[in-house]
């Protein structure tokens, strides 16, 4: 008796932990099922890299929308990346105890806000300021880096200041023996040493950024044409696929889950750097 | 060659401002958002926003909150053992080397890396079209269930890695089963880090958005039944943007959130202070 409870719950550990695969195996089925006939139907070419989405013309290029995501990506890497790694760089060698216990809760917090919030926050204070700026609506690509560029601070932070405080400390002791300054030696000594994990939080939080939605919607403007510079308005592929699928149908729908499955693989890939980067952190 | 007595040096000195004042301006971004919608917000945070029913002229945000307690208490019901279990076997049962190991690994580092907006779609595909249940709080809170089962593996994971090797052995050597020994030994001395990872996902799924549009859905009521629609807090302050009609009341929705956000992050490093207090 005693025997069979052993065993019977010893599978149900197994299903248990079997959960995930499933769980991975049913989102690649659906959207692949589901997207994949559409893009075929379209074209990939003209999927991929047509420059119209006019679903009403029977148009679906999405080339407009990767060309949003990754430059608003980019942008927001612009904006958090130095912020979040001198940030880290201040937090793990700089700070001081007492300090050190406020700000990093502070850090934590952020991170914890949910990206309505952040966006509502865009939308009542960087976007009138941006107008102001630029002339225009203030709902830009611009706007949308600086937003986005502070919603990955806390993912930059967090992997950074790790990756710093896993460097040895006597690569640091050396460099002071050598006669260079707390600063030298940390930036020119520590820093490269941990630039690994660096690389990998700053990936994290490529991906973060590329699959932020709300937050998006509310300030990038989301017109769906080709980027037109900094300050005019893109759609991001995750903007498109919440604006339009309310009422899609159809062709349209299936678009749509196919501009999922592009948006999906981008996250693979960059899923795969971030674990091949960190495996190699670790060594 | 360097001098012992150091002269003042340009770079470091540019090197100390540049890491300060990157700290200073991360620091004063998050002052600034939390004051700001505290300011704008708690005035507007009158009775008429917390009555029992929604309609346009009191935009009540208590049927999304009541939506809101119920989605959390389901996702956690449905992802919470699962996640547990999931991590007792990588932790206790599996043995080095485990080829269902490492592909349990690899998808869950898949799935905690996935946007929540391609939950949301896959949701949508499965529950409202393919099982045909239209928008439902059950098809959103199975959606949040995956969404946060990888951080409950994590985190589950760490704190019964964390368990001295002692303690199995101890109740092992006293002729407990490994059974009894993940559940009587193990189990107790890990509950306060699987609370604080449960504590982190109830964060993610009052602040989750987009992967419950097209689950849950964005009625404003609280359904009679899970096979209804309705729309939890989050959902319920993005509406309310979106229509422009409700600015204040937006503000204090977020205040709300937002107390609620720090709330959880209070209550999770509370409790995992608690455990490195006792490491000591």
């Amino acid at each position: 008796m005693k025997n069979f409870k052993e065993k019977a719950m010893h599978l149900v550990f197994i299903f248990s932990a079997c959960a995930s695969i499933l769980s991975v195996a049913m989102i690649c089925f659906f959207l692949f099922a589901n997207g994949i006939p559409a893009i075929g139907k379209i074209g990939i070419f003209d999927f991929l890299l047509g420059k119209q989405w006019k679903p009403g013309n029977n148009l679906y290029g999405i080339l407009p929308m990767i060309l949003g995501s990754i430059y608003v990506t980019a942008g927001a890497i612009l904006v958090g990346v130095p912020t979040g790694v001198m940030t880290a760089i201040y937090l793990s060698r700089f700070c001081p105890r007492g300090l050190y216990k406020v700000m990093k809760p502070a850090i934590d917090l952020l991170a914890g806000i949910p990206s309505v919030v952040y966006g509502f926050f865009g939308m009542a204070v960087i976007v009138p300021v941006m107008a102001h700026l630029s002339g225009g609506s203030g709902k830009s690509m611009a706007t949308a880096s600086v937003l986005l560029g502070i919603m990955i601070l806390p993912t930059i932070i967090g992997v950074s200041e790790s990756a710093m405080n896993a460097v040895p400390h006597n690569y640091y002791e050396g460099a002071l023996a050598l006669g260079a300054s707390h600063e030298r030696s940390i930036f020119f000594v520590t820093l490269p040493a941990a630039r690994s994990g660096i690389m990998a939080g700053v990936i994290l939080g490529i991906g973060r950024a590329i699959g932020e939605t709300m937050a998006v919607i509310m300030v990038a403007g989301n017109q769906a044409r080709m980027p037109k510079g900094i300050f005019a308005g893109v759609r991001t592929m995750t903007a498109n696929i919440v604006l339009e699928m309310g009422y899609a149908t159809d062709l349209h729908r299936e678009a749509l889950i196919a501009t999922a499955v592009v948006l999906f693989v981008f996250i693979l890939m960059i899923n795969l750097s971030f674990s091949i980067l960190s495996r190699k952190a670790e060594q | 060659m360097e001098k012992i007595k150091k002269p003042f040096d340009p770079l470091s000195f540019l090197l100390l401002a540049l890491v300060t004042v990157s700290a200073f301006i991360t620091v004063l971004t998050l002052l600034f958002l939390v004051t700001y919608i505290l300011v704008k917000g708690v005035p507007y945070l009158t009775p008429d926003l917390f009555a029992w029913e929604y309609n346009s002229e009191n935009v009540s945000l208590m049927p999304a909150l009541i939506n809101t307690l119920i989605m959390t208490a389901l996702s956690l019901l449905i992802a919470g053992p699962l996640g547990i279990f999931a991590a007792i076997y990588l932790v206790e049962y599996a043995r080095r080397g485990n080829k269902l190991v490492a592909i349990v690994r690899v998808t869950a580092e898949t799935l905690s890396g996935i946007p929540s907006i391609v939950y949301g779609l896959f949701g949508f595909l499965l529950f409202a079209v393919t099982l045909g249940w239209s928008y439902t709080l059950l098809g959103g809170a199975l959606t949040l269930a995956i969404m946060i089962l990888p951080l409950i593996m994590r985190t589950t994971e760490e704190a019964l890695k964390a368990v001295p090797d002692s303690y199995r052995a101890g109740s092992f050597g006293l002729g407990a089963g490994r059974l009894r020994t993940v559940f009587w030994i193990v189990l107790p001395s890990a509950v306060p880090g699987i609370l604080a990872g449960i504590i982190l996902a109830v964060g993610r799924i009052v602040g989750e958005t987009a992967a419950l549009m097209y689950t849950a859905g964005t009625v404003a009521g609280v359904p009679a039944n899970l096979f209804g629609s309705g729309r939890t807090l989050a959902v319920h302050m993005y509406v309310l943007t979106n229509e422009g009609l409700y600015t204040n009341q937006s503000y204090a929705t977020a205040v709300v959130l937002l107390i609620i956000v720090v709330g959880i992050n209070a209550l999770s490093s509370l409790i995992a202070r608690k455990i490195a207090g006792k490491g000591n």
